[in-house]
């Protein structure tokens, strides 16, 4: 969560500070000072303002092999075979899949956020669960949830709830759309980079799936002693379940990262 | 168990745990940023041990008021009645509610323990620089990272039973102080597992290098 709020925070920062970088961001005058002594051990270490703000990047100097990993699971380090569409690479030491290659990744991932987006909406602003008893009828929607629990005292529950049900699902699909149309142009700008960096963040904390079988859950546990009525947000989450799945699965962030503008170009600029 | 591999760290090259670059830090730095994604590298995840330890440790302390306080407290015209997790669970048993009851029981009070117990198993094994059965780690680590989510069902099932269950002044649901715990044990965890460094596990395996992270 806190990767995700460093996020927020690299795209307001590079806005409020890059036009000042160059010349007068006194913030930035005086992190150069501190950086100084770093300057001097990396001696050709290019130091620059980076995206965050107040912290000065160095950056490492790359290989020229670009087909190069190493296993983020064990370290070892390998080379990447071509493959072709629907293939995967993995790890001979730990089996970690290191790249599946995807057929047509790009347009099938736009269709799939799309079609994401539309459902999320859905899910968030329609009833999800009615319950009909003696007479009465209640409806809740998600984040009527979360309301409710957050009436009942429960605060830093509720915040929870509404963090991994409502605001990260909103995030994974709203930063792999902004991926998907910012890696049209032949080369992606330096913000797809950041949003693409904290894109797995979002996809951890987003716990849909989780949620529908909780609902799942409290529906049938409900249905012992009142009616329950299921509304049209349950079903959109059921279908935003798979949705969101397949719209993982097809995405394949090494045909991005590929011919993404590099952080240190965008720095020198 | 296997010869010295060649690592990304035992070669002096950081792979970028966020884009996949593999560069080589500038002369006499231990850290620094990726030059295509500008992630920050370093060979290790910094005091990787220390920090899930501390995690794990809070996981587990507040795993026992998870535990014992009520997570729903029901009130009826007749009386309230609070239950804990494991009361809910044999409340949810009867002849055709029992996968139902499966499934809480499973979420809420086996993947937390099992999880916890995995993490120490790794640590432990980790610090007393174990070469043993390196991929059967590595995998009940990836098992862990990836089933860890799926006890959240409990906090949902309480939530959302208590958001429907308003039917005041006839019977009403209320979440109970242990949901916060419980809560807590889950978000806990899964960053004491973003913070264990798997390739901890081979650097025994690969020599010397260990103490450099």
């Amino acid at each position: 969560m806190t990767s995700l709020l460093a996020a927020l925070w690299a795209v307001v920062g590079r806005v409020r500070c890059l036009p000042f970088c160059a010349t007068e961001c006194s913030e930035h005058a005086a992190a150069a000072a501190v950086g100084a002594k770093r300057q001097d051990r990396a001696a050709e270490g290019r130091i620059r303002c980076s995206i965050s703000g107040s912290n000065l990047a160095v950056y490492n100097q790359p290989l020229p092999d670009a087909a190069l990993v190493a296993c983020p699971h064990c370290d070892l380090l390998q080379r990447l075979p071509e493959l072709v569409p629907g293939a995967s690479a993995r790890c001979p030491r730990c089996d970690k899949e290191l790249w599946r290659r995807r057929e047509d990744s790009l347009e099938r991932t736009l269709a799939l956020a799309l079609a994401a987006a539309v459902l999320c909406v859905v899910a968030n602003f329609v009833p999800m669960l009615g319950l009909s008893a003696v007479g009465r009828e209640a409806f809740t929607t998600v984040f009527g949830g979360a309301e409710q629990l957050w009436r009942d005292g429960r605060e830093t529950v509720a915040g929870l709830v509404l963090f991994t049900a409502v605001v990260a699902p909103a995030l994974q699909i709203g930063f792999m759309l902004a991926i998907v149309l910012g890696a049209q142009r032949e080369r992606p700008p330096g913000w797809v980079a950041t949003l693409l960096r904290y894109h797995p963040t979002t996809a951890t904390w987003s716990m849909i799936e989780v949620m529908m079988l909780g609902v799942l859950v409290a529906l049938i546990k409900i249905a012992d002693y009142a009616k329950v009525i299921p509304g049209l947000a349950l079903f959109a989450l059921g279908a935003l379940v798979f949705v969101l799945a397949a719209m993982q699965a097809s995405f394949d962030p090494r045909e991005v990262w590929d011919r993404i503008e590099w952080a240190e170009a965008v720095d020198r600029r | 168990m296997s010869t010295p591999a060649a690592t990304a760290m035992t070669l002096g090259l950081q792979g970028c745990h966020a884009c996949g670059l593999v560069s080589r830090p500038v002369p006499g730095a231990d850290e620094g940023s990726c030059p295509r994604c500008g992630d920050e590298l370093s060979f290790r995840k910094s005091a990787s041990l220390q920090r899930t330890w501390a995690f794990l440790i809070a996981a587990a302390v507040c795993y026992v008021p998870a535990n014992v306080l009520p997570v729903l407290t029901t009130v009826t015209a007749s009386g309230r009645d609070s239950d804990t997790i494991l009361q809910g669970v044999v409340l949810l048993w009867s002849p055709t509610g029992w996968p139902l009851s499966l499934i809480v029981l499973v979420a809420s009070i086996m993947i937390p323990s099992a999880k916890i117990a995995a993490l120490v198993y790794l640590l432990v094994t980790v610090q007393r620089g174990s070469v043993e059965s390196n991929v059967q780690r590595v995998r009940l680590y990836r098992m862990v990272e990836l089933i860890g989510r799926w006890s959240m069902v409990d906090v949902f099932v309480d939530t959302f039973t208590a958001a429907l269950v308003q039917l005041q002044p006839l019977m009403s649901v209320e979440p109970g102080p242990g949901l916060l715990f419980f809560a807590a044990v889950v978000v806990l965890t899964m960053l004491a597992v973003e913070s264990f460094d798997p390739r901890l596990i081979w650097d025994a395996a690969s020599g010397a290098e260990v103490q450099r992270a």
